[in-house]
């Protein structure tokens, strides 16, 4: 499937960045030294931006578009084909909400599959951010009692009904709270966003979680040249070093462009449903004033942006 | 001034460089460990940690376990601080350094333990404060971070001033040791109450989302660490000229017993409201005391702790078994190896079994991850010895000092 030639090689990505870092890390040394000086002296503006400038979040617009350059010759080297890295700007205006049909799901899991190619999850080992969970139609909702390793000859089961989980991008985000070291946030218009760069591997986001809509790469993550795609976005779904934890951003880097995210397109029930919760007229404030949506575990007080309903 | 701190520095190394048959025995022992657990780090360095068991189910494992047991280890040096100095306790006065070293030994080890989970090691300076982003005060990590540099360096000031003042034949600087001496009581329950908040803070898993789980860790640390030391102090008394009296020992034994009654008490707490209430999230308390369909992998290690324990107790309640050496040594094995399990694998696991989601991964760890921990034990022990190895000519006598010198 994967040609082993062109495959996506991070560890050599990660060395150079390293070195980068070093770099700069030893530039942050003499800075802190002559800002250590300059505060003696009666003047220390500046200190602390200069030192982190390293995190995307408060890097300066020209710095931010050196990055993002050096990051598209590299990829663009290691695949052999043009990859674009964008950092859109969230939109005024919009925070963006998700709905999932419970009743119209099918669980084909093409959703799953869109996702991986969309995103650029790793083939080998397998990262998937989306989960579809089997449930028992006695049973009723039940995570506990839940199967995410169906496999039936055909799906619908008449016994079952599916709910697919991802992150739910909560207004109240426990992951984000918890990161030791802000690598990862939540933008203005919604999306939890993970720096990649930035993020050391601790895994206290992935405890926090109550979805388990994080994953980690235990190893070097593999794309081929040809199933990888090339319009990626620094906050979504660019090549991600080995080491640090992603997840759904809702296909940033197609909604702050006015897309669907691949998975609303592709589901082939019209069980996804998708848009802008500040605006009256969206599909997704018409489901919330003539369904009734409901979100998982609100008992921790998360406050997805997630809906589930059943519409028929 | 200078001339005094490089004589100390070059008598410490020679110190740590004399020894019979028996030291360099060890010590080799210890360095051969950490070349097995050193070598496996560079193979899970090459890797990733697909090296390990972890996967995204049970993202935290044997490396977090061991670094929150140690950290409990460390926080336990402030059992022997209480009596030494608070309540001039002579006895145990002598030997509270001791206790210092451990908890400068053991920090070290829970430090490297965090070092090896986490899966970019050359980003952790992203944790320092200033130069990195530590996210305060929201990050429990965050603090677990700082309070735990924080008290290594109190104990590493503490140990160095003592230490070279002793070395010089000078009285140490009451007025400097003493305020870090009761600021370090504070600190050592600070590191394991933020260690504790890690876990107790996570709603998404019950099994560590309760108010409790602090106090408890400090019940156990309180019977773990002093465990080491209780050994630790028959070896020194044998091999050297420092004087332990029995009624420290058994002193230190009767205050694990209150420990370890406070610990059986406040897990009983827990196990009657998991129990009782019997809510879907009793099924983490199940898997680890009886299974849940055929997943058992810590059902024999979770009741070896629980009955490990309640020997102990057993044993360090009773006058007659805690003045007897035989039994005082079995109780502190059995309640070293109690806690251990209760506090690493009996802790992390069964919070993360089943997933969030519901899903049953059972976690056993690699020969790669055991070995790794291992070496990072190794490593400890082999700080602790050379430690103690400094210290104890140093507290000797003059006399006995000129003695072993010869």
């Amino acid at each position: 499937m994967s040609d082993p030639d062109r495959e996506y090689d991070s560890a050599e990505e990660n060395s150079e960045h390293r070195v980068d870092r070093r770099s700069l890390l030893i530039g942050g040394g003499l800075t802190a030294m002559a800002a250590v000086a300059a505060t003696v002296a009666g003047s220390s503006s500046g200190f602390v931006e200069r030192l982190l400038r390293d995190r995307f979040e408060e890097l300066s617009p020209e710095r931010k578009a050196e990055i993002l350059d050096e990051l598209e010759r590299e990829y663009s080297r290691r695949f052999g084909r043009d990859v674009e890295v964008a950092d859109t700007a969230p939109m005024e205006g919009v925070v963006f909400g998700y709905g999932l049909d419970i009743a119209r799901c099918v669980g084909c899991r093409r959703c799953v599959y869109a996702c991986v190619n969309e995103n650029n999850q790793s083939r080998d080992p397998q990262i998937q951010w989306i989960r579809v969970l089997r449930m028992e139609k006695e049973h009723g909702i039940e995570l506990a009692g839940s199967n995410a390793y169906y496999e039936p000859a055909e799906v619908p089961e008449p016994d079952a009904f599916y709910v697919p989980v991802a992150c739910q991008q909560c207004r109240n985000p426990a992951c984000v709270k918890v990161c030791p070291v802000k690598a990862t946030w939540q933008e203005p218009d919604g999306i939890v966003v993970i720096d990649y760069d930035w993020c050391i591997g601790c895994r206290c986001c992935m405890s926090a979680c109550p979805y388990g809509a994080r994953h980690f790469n235990w190893a070097d993550p593999v794309i081929s040249s040809e199933e990888l795609n090339p319009k990626t976005h620094y906050l979504g779904n660019r090549p991600r070093p080995r080491g640090v934890v992603e997840k759904c951003t809702f296909c940033i880097h197609r909604v702050r462009e006015g897309r669907y995210p691949a998975c609303v397109e592709i589901c082939p029930v019209g069980a996804r449903k998708f848009g802008n919760l500040l605006d009256e007229t969206s599909e997704m404030r018409y489901l919330m004033r003539e369904k009734r949506v409901f979100v998982l575990k609100e008992e921790l007080n998360t406050q997805p942006r997630f809906y589930y309903f059943f519409a028929t | 001034m200078l001339k005094d701190i490089t004589s100390f520095v070059t008598g410490s190394v020679r110190l740590a460089l004399r020894g019979n048959r028996w030291y360099f025995a060890w010590i080799g022992f210890l360095g051969l460990l950490v070349l097995w657990g050193v070598t496996a780090w560079m193979q899970q360095v090459s890797e990733g940690l697909i090296a390990t068991n972890m996967r995204d189910q049970v993202s935290w494992a044997f490396y977090i376990g061991n670094f929150t047991f140690l950290v409990g280890v460390a926080a336990a040096a402030v059992m022997l601080v209480i009596p030494a100095y608070i309540y001039n306790w002579k006895p145990i006065k002598e030997i509270a350094i001791f206790g210092e070293l451990l908890a400068v030994s053991a920090i070290i080890m829970s430090m490297l333990f965090v070092l090896v989970d986490v899966g970019r090691p050359d980003r952790v300076w992203h944790l320092m404060p200033i130069i990195g982003s530590l996210n305060l005060p929201t990050s429990l990590l965050g603090w677990d971070v700082l309070v735990l540099n924080l008290y290594l360096i109190l104990n590493l000031v503490i140990v160095l001033h003592l230490l070279f003042t002793g070395y010089h034949e000078r009285p140490y600087n009451h007025r400097f040791v003493v305020p870090l001496l009761l600021l370090s009581i504070p600190a050592a329950v600070g590191i394991h109450t933020v260690t504790a908040f890690v876990y107790a803070g996570t709603a998404a898993r019950p099994f560590w989302n309760s108010a409790i789980l602090a106090p408890r860790f400090l019940a156990s640390a309180f019977c773990s660490g002093p465990a080491i030391l209780l050994i630790l102090f028959q070896i020194l008394r044998r091999t050297t000229s420092i004087e332990i009296k029995d009624e420290a020992i058994s002193k230190i034994a009767e205050l694990m017993a209150y420990a370890m009654f406070l610990n059986l008490f406040l897990f009983g707490a827990e196990i009657f409201r998991e129990y009782y209430s019997n809510t879907h999230h009793l099924i983490h308390t199940q898997y680890l005391y009886s299974g849940v369909d055929g997943h058992t992998a810590l059902v024999p290690f979770a009741w070896a702790s629980l009955i490990c324990s309640v020997i102990a107790f057993l044993l360090f309640l009773f006058p007659a078994t805690r003045r007897n050496l035989v039994t005082l040594n079995l109780g502190c094995l059995l309640i070293y190896a109690g806690v251990y399990i209760e506090k690493g694998l009996a802790l992390v696991i069964p919070g993360m079994t089943p997933d969030t989601l519901g899903e049953f991964y059972e976690y056993v760890p690699t020969l790669s991850e055991v070995r790794v921990g291992a070496g990072i034990f190794a490593i400890g022990f082999l700080v602790f010895t050379v430690l103690c190895k400094i210290a104890i000519p140093i507290l000797q006598e003059p006399e006995d000092r000129v003695a072993g010198a010869a």
